[in-house]
């Protein structure tokens, strides 16, 4: 159906959705990071994403644009470490880049996360193959202009496959060759977003 | 694990009420998380602000005070705290003459200070920043995030704290503490893991009977696991660690710094033994401290951190300091 279209509501639905994901999974993401992190990736992307939910349900924003960059705010105002300023930077400038339209097609979408993802490698200063969000988010844009679904499955693909990597950015390359073998929290935690896209565009 | 909490959600709230009934001398601000001088902002005074994740105190809350910091943000335990934090603290202690930010090398920290360096210029607060990167056990490369930052943000703090005092400009300031980064480097040794609040038990696993050199202070890896070792033997290999990295050619400041677990008899004992090391290395040391200042939690280790002190920075040491874990000459 490339003639659907998504406005506010939906993207409220997107961010209440991937909330409840990352509360669910939180356990799993902060036993991800204790072996090759800090373990405290669960508690504060739970904590960032209930308070995105808290923001949206009071004030529902107008457009999906305005949502997205809504929840971008909440997130850096709230997760600290270096999840918050870049989860809140995909958001802010995959938000912005959807500007005042009411209504955006998942190419539109697609587009608009391709840029946030462009700025959180900027921000981050990685690359795929890094050992990071990117490995998830970057094929998960892409495979998101044929399908939600092939976005879904693409994102939870990149993130296995950051098992055999070697991390080299962020707290987990202070591990070297230690870091291989376990998978990428932050690579796990970016597939659930893709998850829940898929989740609540078949609603 | 036992801990003197009520619960794990309320650490960071807890200490900071507490440090707010032992210190009338500072503003806390316990919900937005902002602690600074009470007499903030001092007029004409460049200001110092540093933060990062709790766990490390008394860092960096327990080093506001006249002669040091003029404000911190503590985040959530070993998290980087947010950029309304740092913009607050900024508002709050600068008098007009700017804002020198202290950021310890992680990414979470350096994203998030960058990000509030950018809305506090937007507020019209003039910015400069210095990172702090001196652990020696991290391979500096494009391969890592960098150099950690650990003991030599107590030298930072102290030594720009004290110019800032002096009147010095921002420049000079911002400046001088470059110099002390330059001129510090750090080597860090655990002999036990720590355990978060949130997660209630070790964060890594270290065996008893083991250690590992070269350690974070949040429990990252560093070098490598040894069986135990003797503090002589440990003294050696962290000297020699630092000592590879920097040749001192001045006298230097010497920290020798307890994670928080390790009683304090044991690091004098092992201050003796660095002594002795740097003594057989022809390194003369200026001046000692000793204690619990860069920690982690309850992990049991120390770090050895030098400094290669010249007459200004000896100087600007033993400048008076009047903060909750540093006070002298006043």
């Amino acid at each position: 159906m490339t003639g659907t279209t998504y406005g506010a509501a939906f993207a409220v639905r997107w961010m209440g959705t991937v909330a409840a994901a990352v509360a669910r999974e939180a356990d799993r993401l902060t036993e991800l990071d204790s072996a090759i992190g800090d373990a405290d990736h669960g508690a504060n992307l739970r904590r960032g994403f209930a308070a995105v939910s808290e923001t949206l349900a009071k004030e529902p924003p107008a457009t999906p644009g305005a949502v997205l960059v809504t929840s971008g705010r909440v997130l850096i105002s709230t997760v600290g470490g270096a999840s918050g300023p870049l989860y809140g930077t995909l958001l802010r400038r995959a938000g912005k880049s959807l500007g005042e339209t009411g209504e955006v097609t998942r190419a539109g979408l697609a587009d608009a996360l391709a840029a946030g993802v462009a700025a959180v490698g900027q921000l981050g200063g990685a690359v795929p193959g890094d050992k990071t969000m990117l490995d998830a988010l970057t094929p998960a844009v892409e495979a998101l202009r044929e399908s939600f679904a092939a976005g879904r499955a693409a994102a939870e693909a990149g993130a296995l496959a950051t098992v055999p990597l070697r991390a080299r950015k962020g707290r987990a390359s202070y591990l070297g060759e230690r870091s291989v073998g376990h998978q990428d929290p932050g690579a796990t935690s970016s597939a659930l977003l893709f998850a829940a896209l898929e989740e609540v565009a078949a609603e | 694990m036992r801990m003197l909490i009520n619960v794990p959600e309320t650490v960071v709230a807890d200490g900071l009420r507490g440090i707010a009934a032992a210190h009338p001398e500072l503003t806390v601000d316990v919900e937005r998380r902002v602690v600074v001088r009470r007499d903030a902002p001092v007029a004409g005074k460049v200001a110092l602000v540093s933060g990062g994740g709790s766990g490390h105190e008394p860092l960096h809350a327990g080093f506001v005070g006249p002669g040091m910091l003029d404000g911190a943000c503590p985040g959530e335990v070993f998290t980087s705290p947010v950029p309304d934090q740092m913009v607050r603290a900024a508002a709050a202690v600068d008098s007009g003459a700017g804002v020198l930010f202290v950021v310890k090398n992680y990414t979470g920290d350096v994203l998030n200070f960058e990000m509030a360096a950018e809305l506090a210029e937007d507020e019209g607060i003039q910015v400069a920043r210095v990172l702090v990167d001196d652990d020696v056990a991290v391979t500096d490369s494009l391969y890592t995030a960098g150099r950690r930052g650990t003991g030599a943000t107590l030298f930072v703090e102290k030594l720009a704290g004290a110019a800032a005092e002096e009147g010095a400009p921002l420049e000079r300031v911002e400046a001088l503490a470059r110099r002390v980064v330059a001129r510090s480097r750090s080597f860090g040794v655990a002999l036990s893991a720590c355990s978060t609040p949130a997660k209630g038990s070790p964060t890594f696993d270290l065996p008893p009977g083991e250690l590992e050199l070269g350690v974070g202070i949040h429990g990252e890896p560093g070098r490598e696991r040894r069986g135990m070792m003797t503090a002589g033997e440990i003294a050696e290999v962290a000297v020699d660690a630092v000592l590879d990295d920097l040749r001192p050619s001045d006298p230097v400041l010497l920290l020798v710094n307890g994670m928080g677990g390790t009683p304090l008899l044991e690091l004098y004992g092992f201050n003796a033994e660095v002594r002795k090391v740097l003594d057989a290395r022809r390194v003369p040391v200026a001046r000692t401290l000793v204690g619990n200042y860069v920690t982690s939690l309850d992990m049991a280790g120390c770090s050895v951190t030098v400094c290669a002190a010249d007459e200004e920075l000896l100087r600007l040491w033993d400048a008076p300091v009047a903060t909750p874990a540093l006070r002298w000459g006043r």
